[in-house]
């Protein structure tokens, strides 16, 4: 074979590969710009959007923790800077409340036969969002550790207080418990999980009144702060990446963390076989002797701009859908919870499959949530210091959350 | 100069300021003075994996007509700034009121996130600012007085902290005071104790966050006052030398008063600088213990619901900071200017 040939069997292998990508995308033209978190889930379904790629169709991802602070900003522009969001039950809602997400009812008619009806968001009838993985903080702990101290694995949060001090009575490690408790976001999620597992609601009924700062909100931060006290005193810097780092470190036994940190903290990177072979996920706790986990539950899905092009918010949507197709769970079945058919469970979705069946409530999707999660996450952390007294705390948030409130119109 | 020639020098970069510092400024001014309009919520329901549920949501149409009518929301005057996030009037006055005493009194003072960011920002521009310009004139003065042939490689040395980016800064010594790291670890054989923590005390968080500040400005101070010790007359040096001042007596009667300018030249940059210290907040996650103005404009703005009419402001509110701060300076830089030309 001449170096002619040879070249033209290579751009025929590379036409003929291309051209076999289309086929299985199947669009012809537009442009595809996304945002999303990042985590490992995510970047199989962003890796799988990038497969169509083409001459005709630009495909451009932007997968960052940062994205709940962009999406906003990013979509207000019109054209929006990104067609397709990767979002949550929570980010979804600042997106809804300045109407950025465009309804999907008709794509869904045209390209959803794959999907669930479990996997359709509906707001208020028209479908906003697709989901297509759960999510939850829930228990991961150590077995070679329980086994040593004798203790069985524990099942609320009083269980879980017991077998810390029995891991630290038998001098194996002085602070074995860590969660997602750094200032700001996390440790507001913390409070909501607690407070959502003692039975807790947020809102007076049916107003934007904040109602946190009763027995159920002190019961709530008495038992964060009891955890904390088994946990590494710099605990108000511990977000996703410090706890995972923690726990594949082994210096810790027992933990709340995310369900989609499973598939990372199972992998054979990043850890020892003896740590790795030990972990074992399990529902999240209940606490106060209710029945009910105290976490909540989180959808990840994606929504299309509403200032994005008919043209490209078709491309996006399609896109997506072959994403989301059965070829994602060949290759990353183990990666998340997936909603998507064909799904097969693995360990990595023992504690959140088990959080759901056990009742966990979802993560509430009101429009002036997020700001009182804020308020929280701000104002939580004197408690923790000692700083101040629970009921100081609680009132503190409410009075930070209606000063926003009143500034966003949710209150007068 | 002519008129005419001033104005062409001037023109361009006079059309930037008020392009992108002006009107900015005033936009701000403006938004500050506003909140949002009231929400037109709707009872829906909500459906999704987990099952349906009856909530809340934003009829977006009708609260997209208000905003048309009225692009900049609600007018409310100085609300903005009175309310609990910035100065808290009604707060303040309730506190006075019932604490017996003024350690009380302060207590639910810094309870209040515009207070207790601003004592730190004033704290910490105090500390640093001081610090920057003894350690800069010292290292200067050493450098000064290295031979030749070892000056280039040391200064080269010295500006390290400032070239590299504080964010970057800040992340890698955060990392050396974990109670893993290289600092840390140390620090707890060095004080025999298990729990040390620089991270979890608020007393702590706070002597890093200077150091961290002094060792990133440290380099700004040495570099102008090397650049200034070159120009000190010799002639004058080797006079006061006949006349026997020893090296300290020099340095006090002679050297000093010369850079005076130049210090008063570091003492503005740093003192707007440090005013708004922001990057090391975020870098050493120090939320919990230590929060600047800056810090509460970025939480406003960069939180999910983002809430820009606060973080006017508070914006607002940290400009006037910079000039309160900077008033004493230039009264004094104008008194010299006029006497000198007088």
């Amino acid at each position: 074979m001449n170096l002619l040939t040879k070249s033209a069997l290579v751009v025929g292998a590379i036409l003929a590969s291309t051209s076999l990508v289309h086929a299985e995308c199947r669009i012809e033209t537009g442009s595809i710009q996304m945002l999303g978190n990042e985590f490992a889930a995510l970047q199989a379904v962003a890796d799988r959007v990038e497969e169509c790629a083409s001459e005709t169709i630009d495909v451009s991802i932007n997968l960052t923790k940062e994205f709940g602070k962009l999406q906003v900003a990013a979509l207000s522009a019109d054209p929006a800077e990104y067609s397709v969001v990767i979002t949550d039950n929570g980010a979804l809602v600042p997106l809804m409340n300045e109407g950025l997400v465009r309804p999907l009812d008709d794509l869904v008619e045209q390209y959803g036969e794959g999907l669930n009806e479990s996997q359709l968001i509906r707001v208020d009838g028209k479908v906003m969002a697709i989901a297509f993985m759960a999510n939850a903080q829930h228990l991961f702990y150590r077995a070679d550790i329980l086994e040593q101290v004798g203790v069985d694995i524990p099942s609320s949060y009083e269980e879980i207080i017991r077998a810390a001090q029995a891991i630290r009575d038998a001098g194996i490690m002085e602070h074995p418990f860590a969660t997602n408790s750094k200032v700001g976001w996390n440790l507001g999620e913390e409070f909501v999980n607690m407070y959502l597992g003692y039975g807790g609601s947020f809102f007076a009924a049916g107003s934007a009144e904040p109602a946190i700062n009763n027995q159920t909100g002190i019961d709530a931060l008495n038992s964060i702060k009891t955890l904390t006290e088994y946990s590494n005193p710099d605990f108000l810097t511990f977000d996703s990446n410090a706890t995972q780092a923690l726990w594949e470190a082994g210096e810790i036994a027992l933990a709340i963390m995310w369900g989609s940190r499973g598939s990372s903290i199972l992998d054979d990177e990043g850890s020892t076989s003896q740590i790795v072979s030990n972990t074992v996920l399990a529902g999240a706790p209940s606490v106060g002797g209710n029945d009910k986990p105290a976490t909540t539950l989180w959808w990840d899905g994606f929504a299309i701009a509403a200032n994005a092009s008919d043209e490209d918010a078709e491309a996006s949507f399609r896109a997506m859908m072959h994403a989301l197709s059965p070829g994602l769970l060949e290759a990353h079945n183990d990666k998340a919870v997936w909603l998507v058919r064909g799904y097969q469970p693995t360990p990595a979705a023992t504690g959140v499959s088990a959080s759901a069946s056990n009742g966990a409530s979802p993560y509430p999707m009101l429009p002036y949530m997020g700001l009182l999660h804020d308020a929280l996450g701000a104002n939580l952390g004197d408690f923790l210091q000692g700083r101040e007294p629970a009921e100081q705390a609680l009132a503190d948030a409410e009075a930070a959350y209606r000063t926003a409130a009143r500034e966003k119109g949710f209150l007068n | 100069m002519p008129h005419r020639t001033f104005l062409g020098f001037i023109f361009a970069p006079l059309l930037a300021m008020i392009l992108f510092i002006a009107m900015p400024i005033v936009s701000v001014v403006l938004q500050s003075f506003h909140i949002e309009h009231e929400q037109v919520v709707i009872q829906t329901e909500t459906c999704g994996p987990f099952g349906c549920t009856y909530s809340t949501a934003i009829d977006t149409a009708a609260t997209e007509q208000l905003r048309r009518e009225q692009p900049l929301g609600r007018f409310v005057g100085l609300d903005n700034y009175l309310d609990r996030g910035h100065l808290a009037a009604d707060e303040v006055q309730h506190a006075w009121r019932t604490a017996g005493s003024i350690g009380a009194f302060m207590t639910q003072l810094m309870n209040l996130p515009f207070y207790n960011a601003l004592a730190f920002t004033l704290f910490y521009t105090f500390t640093v600012t001081p610090l920057v310009l003894v350690l800069g004139f010292a290292i200067a003065l050493g450098v000064n007085n290295l031979p030749k042939l070892l000056r280039g490689p040391t200064i080269f040395g010295s500006l390290l902290p400032m070239i590299v980016t504080p964010l970057v800064g800040s992340l890698v010594l955060f990392w050396m005071i974990d109670a893993q790291g290289v600092i840390g670890k140390n620090l707890q054989l060095l004080f025999d104790s298990p729990n040390l923590s620089l991270k979890a005390s608020a007393t702590l968080t706070w002597v890093t966050l200077m150091i961290y500040g002094v060792w990133n400005s440290a380099p700004f101070a040495f570099i102008v006052y090397y650049a200034g010790l070159q120009t000190v007359p010799q002639e004058t040096l080797e006079a006061a030398m006949i006349d026997g001042a020893n090296s300290w007596k020099r340095i006090r009667y002679i050297v000093l008063p010369h850079l005076a300018p130049l210090t008063v030249f570091i003492t503005l940059i740093q003192l707007m600088d440090n005013f708004r210290v922001f990057e090391p907040i975020v870098g050493f996650a120090a939320e919990a213990h230590a929060t600047s103005l800056s810090y509460i404009i970025y939480t406003d703005l960069r939180s999910q619901i983002t809430r820009f009419n606060s973080a006017a402001a508070t914006s607002v509110l940290t400009i006037i900071g910079v000039a309160v701060l900077l008033t004493p300076v230039l009264i004094r830089t104008w008194r010299d200017f006029n006497r000198k030309r007088v």
